[in-house]
C-alpha cells in the first residue's frame, strides 16, 4: 500500500561518495512488516487467504480444467489448440464448415484416425455442454451414486458395460443435463471476478468522493452528503428491475448498475478519516511547505484513510458476491445459460428432489464466503494498531 | 501499635522489576529498584520519559496490563502486606481507599458522560457501605480542593470545567476516602504555569492537613525542589541516586543527576538589532472566528483568537511570544504564515501577504517555515525521513537533480546533528528529541529566512529541551535566521528571545526587550506569570483568575 503511494523518485540515488542505503527488505516499511506479522499470526485467516487465492487461480484457468474441447490436438503432424481457437470441422476431415464439436463420436473417430494424440482437460464438459447420454432424466445424480442398471444402457452405447466406462459427472448434472462441476468452476470465477471488480471500482469512486468531501469540508461536504442521503434512499432493487428490463443484463451492465449504489459504502468512512487527518500537524507542515492540495491528499492523507478502508474491503467483496448471487437467483442477473452460483441455487429450489444441486450450491457459497470473511478478519486485525500479542 | 507503624515505612518497594512482553521478546522497564515512603512524607521520582517512573507508580496500584507485564523480582510492602501477592478483589479494596492516584491528563481522566457529583460519589460508595450524607461529603471535598461555589458545580459535566478545575476534581476524587498514600503522576504537566503553581500549593496544603504520604512523579526539577522532601532519580529503569532534596540539589553524586541539574537552558539570546531590516510586520492583525446561531446561521458574535496585534520582527532577531493556553499565540503564528485566514496587513520582506492566492504564496513559503510542538504528530508516520525532508525541495525546486537534492537533505540532517544514514529510517524509530530535530531539518532544508517555532520544546524532556534550544541558537547564528518563538515556558523563552510579547485573550499585555522584561514586569498579569514560572508561586492569584 505504501509502495503505491510512495513516488518512484523516492528510490535513493547513490552517486560516488554518498552512503549506500541499507538494503530494503521487499520494500516494506516497518509498520507494514508488523502488519504482515500480525496477519500471519492469525493462522485461520492466513490459510483462508491462501486457499481462496489458490481456488481463484485455478478457476482462472477454467478452460483448461473443464472444457468440451481438447486443449491440444496433433493432426497430420500439425498442432491445433482448440481450447483457444475455433477450427472448422473440415480441418479435421469433417463435412461441414461449422465449428468442430470434439465430443461428437464421428469427429473423434476422424481425428483418432490421423492424430498422434489429443490432450483433453480432466473434465470433458464446459459450463454449457449438454450431456446427451444421460443414464437418468436430468437432473441426473452424480455418476458414483448410480446403480449398474441405470448405467448399462448408456455404457453399452459407447462400448462399455459398467458405470466406470461412462463419462463421469462428479456432482451430477442440472436440470438441462449440464455438468455441475464445470458450471461450478466457471460460476466461481465469474462471481469472484464480479466481486473484485465491483469492489475495486466502487472503492476508487468512494475513496475519491470521500476524500474530496473530507478534505475540503464546508459547502462541498454539505451538498455531497445531502446528495448521498437522497441517493441511498432510492430503492435500488426496483430500479434494477426497471433497468434490467430495458437493457440486456450482462456482466458489465450489471456491474454498472450495482456500481450506481455500491460506491457510497466507503464514502462516510473515508470522509471521516480525511476530516480527522486534515488537522494533523504534519498536514499543516506540508501546507506550510507550499505542497498542493492534491499532493497532500494523495501522499499524506490517503495512506491514513487506507487503513480503515483496507479493513472493509474483504467484506465488501463478499457482499458484492452475495448481491450477484441473489440477483441470479431471482433471475435478474446474468443472461440465461451463464454459469452462476445464483442460478444453481434457483435450480435446486426448482428441483428439491435433486439434493446434490442444493448441497453443492450451499457448500460452495458457504465455503467461499467463509474464506473471504476469515481473511477479512485477519486483515482487520493486522491493521488494528491496538492489537497486542498474547 | 502506633509506634511500630511510625518506625516502619508506609510503603516499601523492595527490589522491584517490571518486564513487558512483546512480539520479539521482553524488555525490562524497571530494573530492581527499592525505595521507602514514610507516613506524611513526599517522595519525588524524577527522570525523563521512558525511564520507568510511571510504570513504577502503576505497579504499586497493580494497574499494569497483566499478563503482558510481569514482575520478575521484588515486593511492594504497604503497611506490611505485599501488594503483589494480593488477588484482584483484595487489591481493589486498597485502590481508591488506601492508595489513590492522580493522572497527568485531566481531560481524559474524567468520564465525560457523568456529572462531577456522580464521579465522586461513585468512589465514596465503592469503599463505604453507608450511603448517608454523601452529598455533603462531596461538597466538602470540592471546597477542600478549592472549587468555588461547589454546591452549583455538582451537576457540571467535565467539559464545563477548565483544565485546572478538572485536575482539582481529580484530586477531590483521590482524597475522597482519605488515603494513606497519594500517587501523583505528573499532575501538572498538562496545565498552564499559573494553574500548575496553584495545584502544587493545593497538594502541599492538603498533604500537611491530612497527613498523607505522597509519591510525586515528575520530570521537572523545579517542582521537585518545591514539593518533595526526598527524591529518587531514575534512568533507564534504575534508581541512580536518591536522598534528601537539599543534598541531591547541592551535591549531586551521579553524573546523570549533575547533567539533569545543568540542563536548564542558559539565557543567551540573539541581541535585538534595531537597525536590521524588518522581516515581518503586522498591523492590527485579527483572527476572529464567527459564532453562528439559529436557522439562518447568522453571526451573533466572534471568538477573538487574535485581536489587533502589531508585531515587528527584525532580521536575526528572535521574537518570543508568551502566554497561557488559549491566549491566541499559536493562532498568531499560523496567521502570519497565512495558514489560517486573518484580517489586517502582514508584510513579509517588503511584500504584503494578505489576499495572495495559494499559488502566489508558494514561492514565498520557501522563506517562511514552521516547526510544530508535537514531534510525534508533525511527521507523517508513513514517509521515510528523507521523503519528509525533501518534500519541500520537490515543491520549490522541482527541477533539482537527485544527487543535489540528496546532498541538501544530508546537509540539513548534519545541521541538526543527525547522521546521514538516518534518512532511510522512519519517524517511529526516533526518540522525541530526534524527531524534533527532523522537523527542524525539514524547515531549514529550504534555507528560509524566517521560522515560526510553535512550542518546539514543550513535549520534550528537560535534557532534550536544552539540546534543542542550543541547536536552534546555533542554527540561527550559522544561517542568520529570524525566529518567532511561541512558548508558554518562560525559561526556554529567556534562553532564546531577544524581544518578548506577552499575550492574553488575543491581545498583547506587555512587550519589550527580553532583558528588560525578565528584569522588571509592568502589568500584574505578567508578574503573576513570571512568579508562577520561576518560583512556582501563586503570587497575584486574582491577576490570573479568569
Amino acid at each position: 500500500m505504501d509502495a503505491a503511494v510512495k513516488p518512484a523518485e523516492a528510490a535513493p540515488v547513490t552517486p560516488g561518495g554518498l552512503m549506500a542505503p541499507p538494503p530494503r527488505r521487499a520494500r516494506l516499511s516497518p509498520i507494514n512488516r508488523r502488519r504482515w506479522q500480525n496477519f500471519k499470526a492469525n493462522r485461520r485467516g492466513f490459510y483462508s487467504l491462501w486457499l481462496f487465492l489458490f481456488l481463484f487461480l485455478i478457476s482462472l484457468f477454467a478452460e483448461f480444467i473443464a472444457n468440451d474441447k481438447p486443449f491440444l490436438v496433433e493432426y497430420d503432424g500439425k498442432y491445433y489448440v482448440p481450447a483457444l481457437f475455433t477450427y472448422a470441422e473440415t480441418t479435421f476431415g469433417g463435412d461441414f464448415e461449422t465449428a468442430a464439436d470434439y465430443r461428437d463420436p464421428y469427429l473423434q473417430k476422424l481425428i483418432a484416425a490421423r492424430a498422434a494424440y489429443m490432450l483433453w482437460p480432466p473434465i470433458r464438459y464446459s459450463y454449457d455442454t449438454y450431456n446427451r447420454d444421460l443414464p437418468t432424466p436430468a437432473p441426473s445424480k452424480p455418476t458414483w451414486l448410480l446403480t449398474e442398471d441405470q448405467c448399462r444402457p448408456v455404457a453399452e452405447k459407447i462400448g462399455g458395460s459398467t458405470c466406470r466406462d461412462l463419462e463421469w459427472n462428479w456432482l451430477g448434472t442440472d436440470d438441462q443435463g449440464r455438468d455441475v462441476v464445470a458450471r461450478l468452476i466457471y460460476g466461481f470465477r465469474i462471481s469472484v471476478l464480479f466481486g473484485l471488480s465491483l469492489t475495486l471500482i466502487s472503492s476508487i469512486i468512494g475513496i475519491a468522493a470521500g476524500a474530496v468531501q473530507g478534505y475540503f469540508g464546508g459547502w462541498i461536504d454539505l451538498l455531497f452528503q445531502r446528495f448521498i442521503e437522497i441517493w441511498t434512499s432510492v430503492p435500488s432493487l426496483y430500479l434494477l428491475l426497471i433497468i434490467s428490463s430495458v437493457l440486456v443484463p450482462g456482466f458489465f451492465v450489471l456491474l454498472g448498475i450495482l456500481l450506481l449504489f455500491s460506491w457510497v459504502s466507503l464514502v462516510g468512512l473515508v470522509r471521516a478519516e480525511f476530516l480527522r487527518g486534515r488537522n494533523f500537524e504534519y498536514i499543516q507542515a506540508a501546507r506550510a511547505l507550499g505542497v498542493s492540495n492534491r499532493t497532500i491528499m494523495f501522499r499524506h492523507l490517503l495512506p491514513n484513510a487506507m487503513v480503515a478502508t483496507m479493513t472493509y474491503l474483504p467484506f465488501i467483496v463478499s457482499s458484492s458476491v452475495i448481491t450477484l448471487t441473489a440477483l441470479d437467483f431471482l433471475g435478474f442477473g446474468l443472461p440465461p445459460g451463464s454459469p452462476s452460483l445464483g442460478e444453481l441455487v434457483a435450480q435446486s429450489k426448482g428441483n428439491l428432489q435433486a439434493w446434490w444441486l442444493g448441497l453443492t450450491a450451499f457448500l460452495t457459497i458457504a465455503i467461499m464466503l467463509s474464506l473471504l470473511v476469515f481473511a477479512g478478519e485477519a486483515v482487520r486485525d493486522a491493521f488494528d494498531p491496538r492489537k497486542t500479542f498474547r | 501499635m502506633t509506634s511500630v507503624a511510625a518506625a516502619s515505612p508506609l510503603l516499601s518497594v523492595r527490589d522491584l522489576s517490571v518486564a513487558f512482553r512483546h512480539a520479539t521478546g521482553e524488555n525490562l522497564a524497571v530494573d530492581r529498584i527499592s525505595f521507602d515512603i514514610r507516613k506524611g512524607e513526599t517522595l519525588a521520582l524524577v527522570g525523563e520519559s521512558g525511564s520507568g517512573k510511571s510504570v513504577t507508580a502503576l505497579s504499586v496500584m497493580k494497574l499494569l496490563p497483566y499478563p503482558a507485564a510481569r514482575h520478575p523480582s521484588g515486593a511492594i510492602l504497604f503497611n506490611g502486606t505485599n501488594l503483589l501477592d494480593l488477588g484482584e478483589n483484595a487489591i481493589r479494596r486498597v485502590r481508591g481507599a488506601n492508595i489513590t492516584i492522580i493522572f497527568q491528563e485531566p481531560m481524559t481522566s474524567l468520564n465525560p458522560l457523568h456529572t462531577i457529583e456522580r464521579q465522586i460519589t461513585e468512589i465514596l460508595l465503592l469503599h463505604r457501605r453507608g450511603t448517608g450524607a454523601t452529598r455533603a461529603r462531596v461538597i466538602e471535598l470540592l471546597s477542600q480542593v478549592g472549587i468555588p461555589d461547589p454546591q452549583s458545580r455538582l451537576a457540571s459535566y467535565p467539559h464545563q470545567l477548565s483544565g485546572g478545575q478538572r485536575q482539582r476534581v481529580m484530586i477531590a476524587m483521590a482524597l475522597a476516602n482519605e488515603p494513606d498514600l497519594l500517587i501523583a503522576d505528573e499532575p501538572t504537566t498538562a496545565l498552564d504555569v499559573t494553574v500548575q503553581a496553584q495545584i502544587l500549593t493545593l497538594l502541599k496544603e492538603l498533604q500537611s492537613r491530612l497527613g498523607m504520604a505522597m509519591l510525586f512523579i515528575t520530570h521537572d526539577l523545579g517542582i521537585v525542589r518545591k514539593i518533595a522532601e526526598r527524591v529518587c532519580v531514575m534512568k533507564d529503569g534504575k534508581i541512580v541516586e536518591h536522598g534528601e532534596v537539599e543534598r541531591v540539589f547541592a551535591q549531586p553524586q551521579h553524573p546523570y543527576t549533575r547533567e539533569l541539574l545543568a540542563a536548564e537552558p542558559k539565557p543567551d539570546p540573539a541581541p535585538p538589532n534595531p537597525t536590521a531590516p524588518v522581516i515581518l510586520a503586522t498591523d492590527d492583525l485579527k483572527v476572529w472566528f464567527p459564532i453562528r446561531r439559529g436557522l439562518l446561521r447568522r453571526t451573533v458574535g466572534h471568538i477573538k483568537a487574535v485581536d489587533g496585534i502589531n508585531i515587528e520582527i527584525r532580521k536575526g532577531e528572535t521574537l518570543g511570544v508568551v502566554g497561557e493556553s488559549g491566549s491566541g499565540k499559536t493562532t498568531l503564528g499560523l496567521a502570519v504564515l497565512r495558514l489560517i485566514s486573518s484580517q489586517g496587513p502582514i508584510v513579509f520582506m517588503g511584500q504584503g501577504l494578505q489576499g495572495l492566492k495559494f499559488k502566489a504564496m508558494r514561492p514565498i513559503r520557501r522563506d517562511m517555515q514552521i516547526v510544530f510542538q508535537d514531534p510525534y504528530g508533525s511527521l507523517s508516520p508513513r514517509m521515510s525521513v528523507s521523503d519528509i525532508i525533501e518534500e519541500g525541495l520537490w515543491v520549490h525546486h522541482p527541477d533539482m537533480a537527485a544527487p543535489e537534492r540528496e546532498r541538501r537533505v544530508i546537509q540539513a540532517l548534519n545541521d541538526v546533528g543527525l547522521a546521514a544514514e538516518s534518512r532511510f529510517r522512519y519517524p517511529h524509530e526516533f526518540s522525541g528529541g530526534q524527531r524534533q530535530r527532523i522537523a527542524v531539518a525539514r524547515a531549514v532544508v529550504l534555507e528560509p529566512t524566517f521560522v515560526v517555532l510553535d512550542e518546539p520544546t514543550s513535549a520534550l524532556d528537560m535534557l532534550i529541551q536544552a539540546q534543542i534550544v542550543a541547536l536552534l541558537r546555533a542554527l540561527q547564528k550559522r544561517r542568520d535566521l529570524t525566529y518567532m518563538f511561541i512558548s508558554h515556558d518562560l525559561r526556554v523563552v529567556a534562553a532564546l528571545a531577544s524581544r518578548v510579547v506577552v499575550m492574553r485573550h488575543g491581545k498583547v499585555v506587555e512587550e519589550g526587550a527580553a532583558a528588560d522584561l525578565f528584569a522588571r514586569q509592568q502589568s500584574p498579569y505578567t508578574r503573576a506569570l513570571f512568579a508562577a514560572a520561576f518560583n512556582l508561586e501563586t503570587a497575584g492569584e486574582d491577576a490570573t483568575a479568569q
